[in-house]
């Protein structure tokens, strides 16, 4: 028996108490230094993102007016003659962004249902792995999926449709963005109570009816947020409209001929030859600011809904 | 009768005792009923006849079944998947487990108050429209008169008729519990199953649906659970002492709490276990 062993806890713990100097005094004062400079790290990228993105794009604007940049409708930043009108790509954006939302709303919405209302413990058990599988699938593939199958197929069934168009990268964009608005309106559907499911089926509701008239209005918080977050992210998808979208920057809407949108255009001229200095390579910086501000604000719009209409149960 | 702690006006207890009891008619005939979790043998031989237009309290120590068999009458517990039943619940003189009968129908004449209040993230508003709005009810101004009629009945409509567009979750749980209790009555069933609705409450809340519930007994017939053996004796008619799964004695309430003739009884109620 040694002496420490005989002393009472109160004193074993007030032994410890005088230690000042132990590890743990060591690691209460100096982890949240260490905290803080992790999450430095990440404000400074970001703070440093905006502001290459804002001095770049300064340099376009001392050249070409905001008047142009925002009045006109021809993007030709190749002519000897250049027009820097943003809206052709916009529209190619949102022509892009809405083909992918009328794909992936209405099954990703689904799919959560049945997850959520209908799929036995062991459906959802093998299900939700396999969608998280397709969200974790590069973008790369996505696009080579959209442009060697997909666009075939749709060649098929829609004659005169362009080889490069905005449909086929539109659809695939959609898939893309069902497992990201399945899972979170899954979560958002899990989370209302079992106690009010009961309440409505205790009122003779039928399985359907309890789903869409009461547990998705309760969940609407979560699911528009997901529809929005969905949103931002075809608006800022890459890949897939590059390879599969074609280089025509137009402001027709037709889904049917080839687009080019904001990310489809940086990439162009990331990847061409325009030299440092020239505006083309500034262009590339007035639309990273104008894609940045968009899904800023899609992502601000989410955080709000969330907020704002917070469930209480 | 007499010996009852009743909180309600003497006049409806003049009428109620005016009703010959025999004369009553059954809405419940359970009959050898066997409920079963996977092997867990949960309800065992349960026979009841429970009348129109009463309350019978069901008591018993935790965990005895109460809330099993309550859940059974309007088939609730089916959504637990292990369940199995055997046995015949004859609700209105119809076999409530046969294959043609849908339980929609069954919950909808068949209500049911939780023992957590559970309104619906909705307005009070929509919340007891709900139910008529399910089963076909669209008309705005028939919809108006049956909120307003729900709440009266339930006692509730002075404390919330200034805030019919407010969200339910910002009422007292008292309140939350008599609008549940509202939008059960909206559908107009013609039982009312409550699984111990007052365990959650304060007890002025508590008193408010006791009163409640000795008002509603003359439009229903009302099942009550409840490990309160004080409120048994002040609610109701009859009352069913449940135990291990089994009914061991089921009699007028003034004679389970003054004469019981089965000794668990006795030591149940004189608290000497559970
Ligand atoms: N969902 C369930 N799954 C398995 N066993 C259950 C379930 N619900 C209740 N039981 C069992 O059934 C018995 C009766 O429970 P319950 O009806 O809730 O009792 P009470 O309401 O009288 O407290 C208990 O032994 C309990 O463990
Ligand atoms: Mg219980």
């Amino acid at each position: 028996m040694n002496s420490s062993s005989n002393k009472s806890v109160r004193e074993l713990i007030q032994q410890n108490r005088q230690q000042k100097f132990s590890m743990k005094n060591v690691m209460e004062r100096f982890m949240p230094i260490v905290l803080f400079l992790c999450a430095f790290v990440s404000v400074v990228t970001t703070i440093g993102i905006i502001l290459t993105l804002v001095l770049e794009t300064r340099h376009f604007f001392e050249v070409v007016s905001i008047k142009e940049f925002f009045g006109s409708t021809n993007w030709y930043p190749l002519n000897s003659q250049p027009e820097y009108g943003i809206w052709p790509l916009v529209v190619g954006t949102l022509e892009i962004t809405v083909i992918a939302m009328l794909v992936a709303v209405p099954i990703g919405l689904t799919s959560a249902i049945y997850l959520s209302e209908y799929a036995s413990e062991r459906a959802r058990r093998v299900l939700k792995p396999i969608l998280e599988v397709l969200a974790g699938v590069p973008t790369i593939v996505f696009g080579f999926f959209a442009l060697t199958f997909v666009t075939p197929l749709l060649v098929k069934l829609i004659p005169g449709l362009a080889i490069y168009n905005a449909l086929s990268p539109g659809i695939v964009v959609g898939i893309m963005i069902i497992p990201m608005i399945a899972s979170i309106s899954e979560d958002a559907m899990s989370s209302v109570p079992k106690k009010i499911r009961d309440g409505a089926l205790a009122l003779g509701s039928t399985r359907l009816e309890v789903a869409l008239k009461v547990v998705v209005p309760a969940a609407l918080s979560g699911i528009i947020a997901s529809i929005v977050l969905g949103m931002s992210r075809a608006i800022g998808e890459t890949m897939i409209v590059t390879i599969a979208g074609g280089s025509n920057p137009t402001a027709l809407v037709n889904p049917l001929e080839p687009v080019q949108t904001m990310t489809a255009y940086i990439v162009q001229v990331a990847l061409g030859d325009a030299g440092f200095g020239t505006i083309e390579y500034y262009s590339i910086y007035a639309v990273g600011t104008l894609l940045f501000v968009f899904t800023l604000l899609m992502n601000l719009l989410a955080n709000w809904i969330t907020r704002r209409f917070r469930e209480e149960y | 009768m007499d010996t009852k702690l009743t909180t309600k006006p003497a006049k409806e207890g003049v009428k109620t005792m005016n009703q010959p009891v025999a004369a009553r008619q059954s809405v419940y005939r359970v009959n050898d009923l066997n409920l079963w979790y996977g092997d867990d043998h949960a309800l065992k031989d349960v026979n009841l006849d429970i009348k129109q237009n009463e309350v019978t309290a069901i008591i018993g120590p935790s965990g005895c079944g109460k809330s099993t068999f309550i859940k059974t009458l309007n088939r609730m517990v089916e959504l637990v998947p292990i369940v199995r039943t055997n046995g015949v619940i004859e609700y209105h003189g119809r076999n409530i487990f046969d294959k043609d009968y849908e339980v929609e129908e069954l919950r909808t004449s068949v209500g049911m108050v939780f023992q957590q209040p559970n309104p619906f993230p909705k307005s009070i508003y929509d919340n007891i429209a709900y139910g008529p709005r399910v089963h076909g009810v669209k008309n705005k101004k028939i919809l108006d008169e049956i909120v307003e009629r729900s709440l009266r009945g339930a006692a509730i409509w002075d404390e919330v008729k200034d805030r019919l567009n407010e969200n339910a979750y910002g009422l007292s749980g008292g309140q939350q519990q008599r609008l549940c209790i509202a939008r059960c009555l909206a559908i107009e069933p013609d039982v009312i199953l409550m699984d111990e609705p007052t365990s959650a409450l304060d007890p002025i809340s508590t008193l408010k649906v006791e009163e409640l519930v000795q008002e509603l007994k003359k439009d229903y017939s009302i099942i009550i659970v409840t490990h309160n053996m004080q409120q048994a004796a002040r609610v109701s008619d009859k009352t069913a002492f449940f135990l291990n799964g089994e009914v061991v004695e089921f009699d007028q309430t003034d004679r389970i709490f003054s004469n019981p003739s089965d000794k668990r009884t006795e030591d149940y109620i004189s608290g000497r276990f559970g």
